[in-house]
C-alpha cells in the first residue's frame, strides 16, 4: 500500500483514512506494508508493517508541502532532503522501485496524486493490479471544476488511465473523476471513509481547552465551529458572510475557526471587514486536546467546503457529541442523512440554518440524537468487504502463467 | 345473512409551509406560498394529485354510482383541500359534488383544519368542527352525522365529546390491542357514552389495498377484485368490513400502474356478486347493525405506524416544541380579532407539519420520507419555526403581549 502520511504524523483526513481502513483490512486477513515517504516511530501500528520510503524524518516532507499543497515550492538550498512536493514524489517513485524489487506482494494500493508516480513505476514493473484510490483530486483541492496545477492534473490523468481499478471516497468524487479526466463510471467503485469511533478520545481533564468559550456559554453564548485547513477549498468566506448575518439575528453566537492555511490572513481581515470580528475566534491548528475540544465545545459544527471528497471531520463532530451543516457538496453528506444541509453557495440559508440552530435547542439535540445514531451504524467494515472484493476480481482476472 | 362493505376514503391536503427563512420573518407573512416549481408549492401537489387520483377516481367512482343502485361509500374532506380545490382546481371539486349528487355518498365530519386542537384546546377543536361543518354544508349540502378525528385519533374522551355533540357514530383504527378478542367486522358502544357508535377500521384488509396493493413481494399480489370478494365471502364472523383509507390510495399511492384503478372499478360487480352482500355508509351501517358490544380505550390510539399511537406527530423534542407553543399563541391569535391571522394560526395546526418533522425512521428513507415535501425533518421544523416567530412579531406589533 502507498500513502504519504499516517497519524500522528498526518496533516489531516488522509492519514487518519489510511490508518482506520488498513486497520479494518488487516483485521479481515489482509496482509499490508505500508510505504510512507519518510522515517518515523510507528510503534502504534501493530497490524501492518509501515515502510520509510526514503530516510529522511518527517519535517523534510512537510516543508516540502503537505500532503494537499500542490503549488508550493519551497527552494532548494543545497541539502538532499529539501525538496519540494514533485522532488519528494520523485524520490518517493525511487526509492518504491527498489521496494519492488525485493518485496513480494499481490496488489498494489496506493493513495492520491502523491503515490501515482511511484504506483505507476510498481505497476510496470511487477505487472501487479494496481487500485487507486482517490480521497481528493486537484480541481477540489484548487477549489473550481478543471483548476489546479497542470503538473498534477496530468499525473492523476495519467494513474487513472492506467489504474485496473479506481475508488473514490465518495460519489461526489467518482463524479469529479469523470467530469475532469472523462474516465468511464464503470471503473470507479465508491467506497465511503469512515471515522471509527475507537479513534474517539475521552475528554482529558474536566475543563475545556477553550475557557474563555466555556465562560461565554454560561452567559447564554451559543458556539458555531469549523475545524479544516484555511483554504479555497472549505468555503470559508462563504461561512463568515453567513455568519455575518446570524449574528445580526442572533448576537451571543461565536464562530472558532480551527486551522490554519494560506485564506488565513485573508480570512480575519474579512471578519473584521464584515464588523463580527469580536465574534470570530481564529485558534490555529491544533492537535490532541486543542483539537477535540472544539468540536466539544460547539453547538454546531459547519462544513461548507465548495468541494469535500468526504469530510471526515463531521463523523468525528457527531462522534464528540455535536450536530453538524454540511455543505451538499460534500462526500459524507451521501451518508448522513441527519444533517442541516445547504449548497455552499447559498449564504442566505446557510445563516438561516444557522440561526435556526443556534436558536434552537430542540432542532440541536434532535438532529445530535439521530445523526450519532445513523454515525454509529456504519463502519470500516463494509468498506474494507468492498476493498476486498475488488482486490480478489484483479486477482482473478490476472493473466495465468502458461508452461508453454 | 346480510353482510356489508362500508368504504371510507379521507381526502386531505395541508398548506405546506414554503421554505421560509429567518429573512423573512417579520417582512412578509406569505408562509404558504411557495413558488409553482418548489416542492413545498400547495398549488402544483394539488394539480398533480387532483390529475393522478381524484380525477381519475371521481370518475371511477360516478359510474360504479350510475351502474349499481346498491354500492355506496362514504368520504370526509378537509377545510383547507376544499378551500385549495376552490381556489386552484374548481372544476375538481365539482367532480366530488357529482358524486354526494347521487345521494349515495356521506361526508363524514371532522376539523377543517385537520388538526390535532382535540388535545390542546377544546374551544379550538369545537370552533374548526364547526367550520368543517359549514363549509361541507355549504359546498356538499349535507350535515355530517358521523365524526372522524384527524389521524383517526381517537379515545374514551373524544367518544364521550361526539356523543354529546349528537354524532351517532365515530370511527377509530381497529387496533387488536384495544379490540382485544373483539373482530373489527362489528358495530360497537364506546365506553361510558350513551347513543353513539363506533365503528373500526378492518386495517388488515384496508392495508391490503391502500399499502400492500402494489407491493410484488406480497403473497396477496397481485390483488384482484374477485379475490378480495372471494377472501371476504370466506370470512363467516363479520357484519360489516370496514374498509378505511386515504382517497390518495388510488393513483396517487398506488399508481395507475399497478392496476389499482381496475381493482376499485370491478370491486362492486364483484361483491353484489353473492346474494346478502351489500354497500353501506358509515351512518347505514350503524342503522343496519346492533352494537354487540362496548369498548374502553382510555389512551389514544391511531391509524399510524406499528405504534398506532401519536408518535408520528409529537414523538420528538422538535415536535412537541412547535405544537405546544403554536398553541401558546391561542389566546393572543384570538385577542387580535384579526381574521388573516387566526386563519394563519389554524393553518399552522394541520397534523402534517409536525409529521414532516417526525424523525423516526427518517434514515431508513421509509414512508415518512416518502410524503414529505422537504428535505429532511430539520427543514420542515426550521422553516415551521420561522413562521411560528412571525406570527409572535405580529402579534407584538398588534399589542397583544405574549
Amino acid at each position: 500500500m502507498l500513502g504519504w502520511e499516517l497519524p500522528p504524523h498526518n496533516s489531516g483526513g488522509l492519514g487518519v483514512a489510511c490508518f482506520q481502513l488498513c486497520k479494518a483490512l488487516s483485521k479481515k486477513g489482509a496482509d499490508i506494508e505500508f510505504v510512507v515517504p519518510y522515517t518515523a516511530d510507528h510503534s502504534g501500528v501493530t497490524f501492518m508493517r509501515v515502510n520509510a520510503a526514503h530516510p529522511q524524518d518527517v519535517q523534510a516532507v512537510i516543508r516540502a508541502g503537505i500532503a494537499y499543497d500542490s503549488f508550493k515550492y519551497v527552494k532548494s538550498t543545497g541539502e538532499i532532503q529539501f525538496v519540494d512536493l514533485f522532488g519528494q514524489v520523485a524520490i518517493y517513485e525511487k526509492a518504491v522501485e527498489r521496494i519492488v524489487e525485493e518485496a513480494a506482494f499481490d496488489v498494489i494500493h496506493a493513495h492520491d496524486w502523491l503515490t501515482c508516480r511511484a504506483a505507476i513505476r510498481a505497476k510496470t514493473m511487477s505487472g501487479k493490479p494496481l487500485i487507486l484510490h482517490l480521497h481528493s483530486l486537484e480541481s477540489d483541492r484548487a477549489g473550481k471544476p478543471f483548476g489546479g496545477n497542470p503538473l498534477v492534473r496530468e499525473i492523476e490523468n495519467t494513474a487513472l488511465l492506467l489504474a485496473d481499478r479506481i475508488v473514490a471516497v465518495s460519489q461526489h468524487t467518482k463524479d469529479a473523476i469523470m467530469r475532469e479526466y472523462e474516465i468511464p463510471g464503470d471503473k470507479i467503485e465508491v467506497v465511503h471513509n469512515h471515522y471509527d469511533p475507537s479513534g474517539l478520545i475521552a475528554p482529558i481533564g474536566l475543563e475545556n481547552a477553550y475557557t474563555y468559550l466555556e465562560d461565554m456559554k454560561k452567559q447564554g453564548y451559543k458556539v458555531i465551529a469549523n475545524v479544516g485547513r484555511l483554504t479555497i477549498q472549505k468555503g470559508l468566506p462563504g461561512l463568515l458572510r453567513a455568519f455575518q448575518k446570524v449574528v445580526h439575528f442572533a448576537p451571543k453566537t461565536l464562530l472558532l475557526m480551527v486551522g490554519s492555511g494560506e485564506q488565513r490572513n485573508e480570512l480575519i481581515a474579512l471578519s473584521a471587514e464584515l464588523g463580527i470580528g469580536q465574534n470570530v475566534l481564529f485558534a490555529d491548528f491544533q492537535r490532541g486536546k486543542g483539537y477535540r475540544d472544539a468540536y466539544t465545545v460547539a453547538d454546531l459544527f459547519v462544513m461548507p467546503s465548495v468541494s469535500e471528497p468526504f469530510g471526515l471531520t463531521a463523523l468525528e463532530s457527531i462522534g464528540y457529541g455535536t450536530p453538524v451543516l454540511l455543505s451538499r457538496q460534500t462526500g459524507v453528506s451521501e451518508i448522513i442523512k441527519n444533517a442541516l444541509k445547504v449548497d455552499f453557495w447559498d449564504v442566505d440559508e446557510m445563516a438561516n440554518k444557522m440561526t435556526a440552530l443556534v436558536q434552537n435547542d430542540a432542532l440541536r439535540d434532535e438532529l445530535h440524537a439521530n445523526s450519532l445514531r445513523e454515525y454509529l451504524r456504519y463502519s470500516w467494515d463494509h468498506s474494507a468487504d468492498k476493498l476486498l472484493d475488488i482486490y480478489d476480481k484483479h486477482l482473478q482476472s490476472q493473466p495465468m502463467e502458461t508452461a508453454a | 345473512m346480510t353482510k356489508a362493505i362500508s368504504m371510507y376514503l379521507h381526502v386531505h391536503q395541508p398548506y405546506r409551509v414554503r421554505n421560509y427563512t429567518v429573512f423573512d420573518i417579520a417582512n412578509r407573512h406569505d408562509y404558504f406560498d411557495a413558488d409553482y416549481d418548489h416542492r413545498t408549492s400547495n398549488e402544483r401537489i394539488v394539480h398533480k394529485v387532483a390529475e393522478k387520483s381524484y380525477l381519475p377516481t371521481n370518475q371511477r367512482l360516478l359510474k360504479l354510482l350510475n351502474e349499481h343502485p346498491e354500492f355506496r361509500l362514504s368520504m370526509s374532506i378537509t377545510g383547507t383541500v376544499i378551500e385549495q380545490l376552490e381556489r386552484w382546481a374548481p372544476h375538481v371539486l365539482q367532480s366530488f359534488r357529482d358524486l354526494t349528487n347521487t345521494g349515495r355518498v356521506e361526508i363524514v365530519g371532522e376539523t377543517y383544519h385537520h388538526s390535532l386542537a382535540f388535545f390542546y384546546s377544546r374551544d379550538e377543536f369545537e370552533a374548526q368542527v364547526q367550520m368543517h361543518r359549514e363549509k361541507v354544508q355549504q359546498v356538499f349540502g349535507q350535515t355530517p352525522k358521523v365524526f372522524r378525528n384527524t389521524e383517526l385519533a381517537y379515545n374514551n374522551d373524544l367518544a364521550y365529546w361526539a356523543d354529546r355533540a349528537g354524532y351517532k357514530g365515530i370511527l377509530a383504527e381497529g387496533w387488536d390491542k384495544v379490540l382485544g378478542w373483539r373482530s373489527a367486522n362489528y358495530i360497537y358502544r364506546p365506553a361510558y357514552t350513551e347513543n353513539i357508535r363506533l365503528l373500526t377500521k378492518n386495517y388488515r384488509l384496508s392495508d391490503d389495498i391502500a399499502f400492500r396493493f402494489g407491493d410484488r413481494d406480497w403473497s396477496g399480489w397481485p390483488l384482484t377484485a374477485d379475490k378480495f370478494a372471494g377472501w371476504l365471502n370466506g370470512m363467516h364472523d363479520a357484519q360489516v368490513y370496514n374498509l378505511f383509507m386515504d382517497y390518495e390510495t388510488f393513483g396517487e399511492h398506488q399508481w395507475e400502474a399497478s392496476g389499482i384503478f381496475d381493482f376499485l372499478e370491478h370491486l362492486p360487480g364483484e361483491w353484489l356478486r353473492t346474494q346478502g352482500n351489500i354497500f353501506t355508509t358509515v351512518s347505514e351501517s350503524i342503522d343496519t347493525f346492533q352494537p354487540v358490544d362496548t369498548v374502553d380505550v382510555p389512551q389514544t390510539i391511531t391509524w399510524a405506524d406499528t405504534e398506532r399511537d401519536l408518535s408520528a406527530w409529537l414523538g420528538n423534542a422538535m415536535q412537541s416544541t412547535a405544537i405546544t407553543n403554536l398553541y401558546g399563541l391561542e389566546q393572543a391569535v384570538h385577542q387580535t380579532g384579526d381574521l388573516a391571522l387566526i386563519e394563519d394560526w389554524r393553518r399552522l395546526q394541520t397534523s402534517d407539519h409536525f409529521y414532516y418533522m417526525c424523525t423516526k425512521w427518517f434514515s431508513d428513507g421509509d414512508i415518512h420520507a416518502y410524503f414529505s415535501p422537504y428535505e429532511n425533518p430539520y427543514d420542515a421544523y426550521i422553516a415551521f419555526m420561522n413562521a411560528y416567530h412571525d406570527m409572535c412579531s405580529r402579534l407584538s406589533q398588534k399589542g397583544v403581549l405574549l
